[in-house]
């Protein structure tokens, strides 16, 4: 029976039948990634970076190891505090990388594929027995495991430079901790990958793509808490003063700015690497009944605390990617 | 790595004429824009077939959809009997396709430029390794296989384009304007690779606008304008039907001006003889008269100086058919 229908259906719509492709979309693929790869690790541009980013984990590191040497016994989260702790004049390491990363992410991203049409090795290259697919998702995947590499490498030498300066290991939850914090990273940067994509996808001219990519990263950095706190303002007003009102005015507010991928990966952070934060919006003493002041949460509450803004960076990365995909797979590939 | 020794050439001898492309009623609609109208196109096994026209008129978008780069909108397309846009990465592996603006990695050597495509395409590394070399080897690039495709000339990145091609050893070659932007000379090298290549079985699709190029290599031509084929067949074919023939013969002569004239209106197969100069006759005939007309010359008692041939060239029957159907479609 079911047969019957199906049968019929095809002979119905053959338009539908012939959409139906042969073969893996995946064929091709690493060696799109392993050609990628290849390319951003030895590319000028990449190693400028790498050397800045490395520059400002060594110096950050250096300094808050200056000043917690003496409180190293009494603190079970000292190797978190390297990533967290600011010292004058320095900002603390999570700080460098909020900006740092969203740059390395967009350099890989922004000529990925208006740089093959320019350089007319599109056609050349899908003339391959490649799907389109491959190609778009080997520069993605080439990018992504760049920029896991390295940051995982500048991992391992911070918490290096932690235990040969403190003297003692990491605790467990210390590596557990850093480790998620370094998946978030990975995923923001992700975000600023997936972007960068879709705007090389968009735009013909690198310099335009690369623009376009940076005007939203500021966009997100710099003005959009000014436009959140003002748009909270208009969406939710304050007109008689009551607690309520303030209340709602701040919650829209925080709704707003976790649009900004910045404010996300911030949270995400903070409540992973500081386990005395119990929540990100406003604590009602009702909330802290019971609670000890200051007192640490265990992994499992910090993890429950960060996870939306966690989720919040992999879905924001497979959304772009995915916008990249359906603009790419629509294109004309004539050069 | 089962793609590659499904590509490897079966014997021509035996499968020779066989259509290896096929269109019908091919369409490619932008908008309101048809870039391909209606296209019946057949390529047969081992020949060299040309597809002629001035820009614009369709023939890369015909050449896209037979890659499966581009769905038509309407007809059908069976290459080497897949259909190019279900089953692309089948029509890929055994067609080798030569981009009219043809790019590199620049900052790769050529080598590793070739070792990409070869990943692309699933060798083996070992097969590759022997492969490539060979490949770079035989397009004259033997010395600068190791340097950067950036310090490379035009010519040189065309010939490297080649190279890739037979990296891949495929059944089909299609190439896009193959020798624009080409010297005189590297454009005569390349039409006598194109040549080498016949020789080798592999079938070819080229397109161009430089007739006179593409008439010494194919053995088909089709032309094109506006998205349609208008007419195809051998050269000779083409000008049997468009020039009625197209070759003209001149005939230096001296002796009984208005008999030798007689002589060779008679001879079969002439058009119109003109007498352009005082002991000079021009015939316009459907084949090549030569000997029929020193014949006729010398019967009718005439003395013969000089005798030349002038073959139909695709130019004239190019500008010939699409003078008459714009005439006709004038009227």
């Amino acid at each position: 029976m079911a047969q019957a229908v199906k049968v019929q259906s095809t002979a119905a719509q053959p338009a539908s039948q012939a959409r139906r492709r042969k073969g893996s979309p995946w064929t091709g693929l690493w060696a799109v990634v392993a050609k990628e790869m290849a390319d951003h690790l030895s590319s000028v541009r990449m190693q400028i970076l790498e050397v800045l980013i490395l520059l400002t984990a060594v110096g950050t590191v250096y300094a808050v190891m200056q000043g917690v040497r003496q409180t190293v016994g009494q603190d079970p989260f000292i190797f978190l505090r390297l990533f967290t702790t600011a010292r004058e004049p320095l900002p603390a390491f999570v700080g460098f990388l909020s900006f740092l990363v969203p740059l390395i992410a967009i350099s890989m991203a922004f000529d990925a594929v208006n740089g093959e049409f320019n350089r007319r090795t599109m056609s050349r290259v899908l003339a391959q027995p490649i799907y389109r697919d491959a190609l778009l998702m080997g520069k993605f995947l080439a990018g992504f495991f760049t920029l896991a590499l390295v940051l995982t490498a500048i991992w391992l030498l911070v918490m290096g430079m932690g235990i040969l300066g403190l003297g003692l290991p990491p605790s467990g939850e210390e590596v557990a901790r850093s480790l998620i914090f370094l998946v978030a990273t990975i995923f923001y940067g992700g975000i600023w990958l997936a972007l960068g994509l879709v705007f090389s996808v968009i735009f013909r001219q690198p310099a335009t793509a690369a623009l376009g990519a940076l005007a939203v990263w500021l966009f997100f950095t710099i003005f959009w808490s000014m436009l959140a706190s003002l748009l909270a303002r208009v969406i939710s007003p304050v007109t008689y003063g009551t607690a309520q009102e303030l209340l709602r005015q701040i919650e829209v507010e925080q709704a707003l700015s976790r649009i900004s991928p910045n404010t996300l990966y911030v949270e995400a952070t903070l409540g992973i690497l500081n386990p005395a934060i119990r929540s990100f919006g406003i604590l009602l003493p009702s909330q802290l009944e019971g609670a000890i002041i200051g007192a640490p949460l265990p992994l499992s509450q910090s993890l429950m605390l960060m996870w939306p803004q966690l989720t919040g960076l992999i879905a924001a990365t497979i959304l772009l990617f995915a916008l990249a995909y359906v603009l790419f797979q629509r294109q004309e590939i004539r050069a | 790595m089962s793609v590659v020794t499904a590509s490897s050439r079966t014997p021509p001898a035996n499968t020779q004429g066989e259509a290896v492309i096929e269109t019908s009623q091919l369409t490619k609609r932008y908008g309101k824009f048809t870039a391909v109208d209606n296209l019946n196109l057949t390529v047969h096994r081992g020949e060299v077939f040309g597809l002629l026209g001035p820009n614009g008129a369709g023939k890369t978008t015909t050449i896209l959809m037979l890659l499966g780069l581009t769905e038509p909108t309407s007809g059908s397309v069976r290459v080497l009997g897949f259909d190019p846009s279900r089953e692309p990465l089948d029509v890929k592996a055994r067609v080798g396709y030569l981009p009219d603006a043809i790019g590199f990695y620049d900052e790769l050597t050529a080598r590793e430029n070739l070792a990409y495509i070869a990943r692309l395409n699933g060798l083996p590394h070992a097969e590759a390794a022997k492969r490539i070399p060979a490949a770079i080897e035989r397009m004259g690039l033997g010395e600068v296989i190791d340097h950067p495709v950036a310090t490379f000339s035009r010519g040189m990145r065309q010939r490297l384009g080649v190279a890739e091609l037979l990296l891949k050893q495929p059944e089909i070659i299609i190439m896009d304007e193959p020798t624009l932007g080409l010297d005189p000379e590297a454009a005569h090298d390349f039409l006598k690779m194109i040549l080498q290549l016949k020789q080798e079985g592999i079938t070819i699709l080229l397109s161009s606008h430089l007739l006179h190029q593409v008439q010494q290599v194919c053995d088909r031509v089709g032309l094109f304008s506006n998205g349609r084929m208008m007419i195809s067949g051998t050269v000779a074919e083409l000008a049997q039907r468009v020039l009625k023939g197209g070759y003209r013969i001149t005939v230096q002569a001296s002796g009984p001006v208005d008999a030798i004239q007689r002589a060779l209106l008679a001879l079969p197969g002439v058009q119109k003889v003109e007498q352009s100069q005082p002991e000079t006759f021009v015939i316009h005939g459907a084949h090549d008269l030569r000997a029929d007309a020193a014949g006729a010359v010398v019967n009718a008692g005439g003395r013969l100086y000089g005798l030349d041939v002038e073959a139909p060239s695709l130019d004239e029957i190019y500008s010939v058919y699409f003078k008459e159907a714009t005439n006709g479609a004038g009227s």
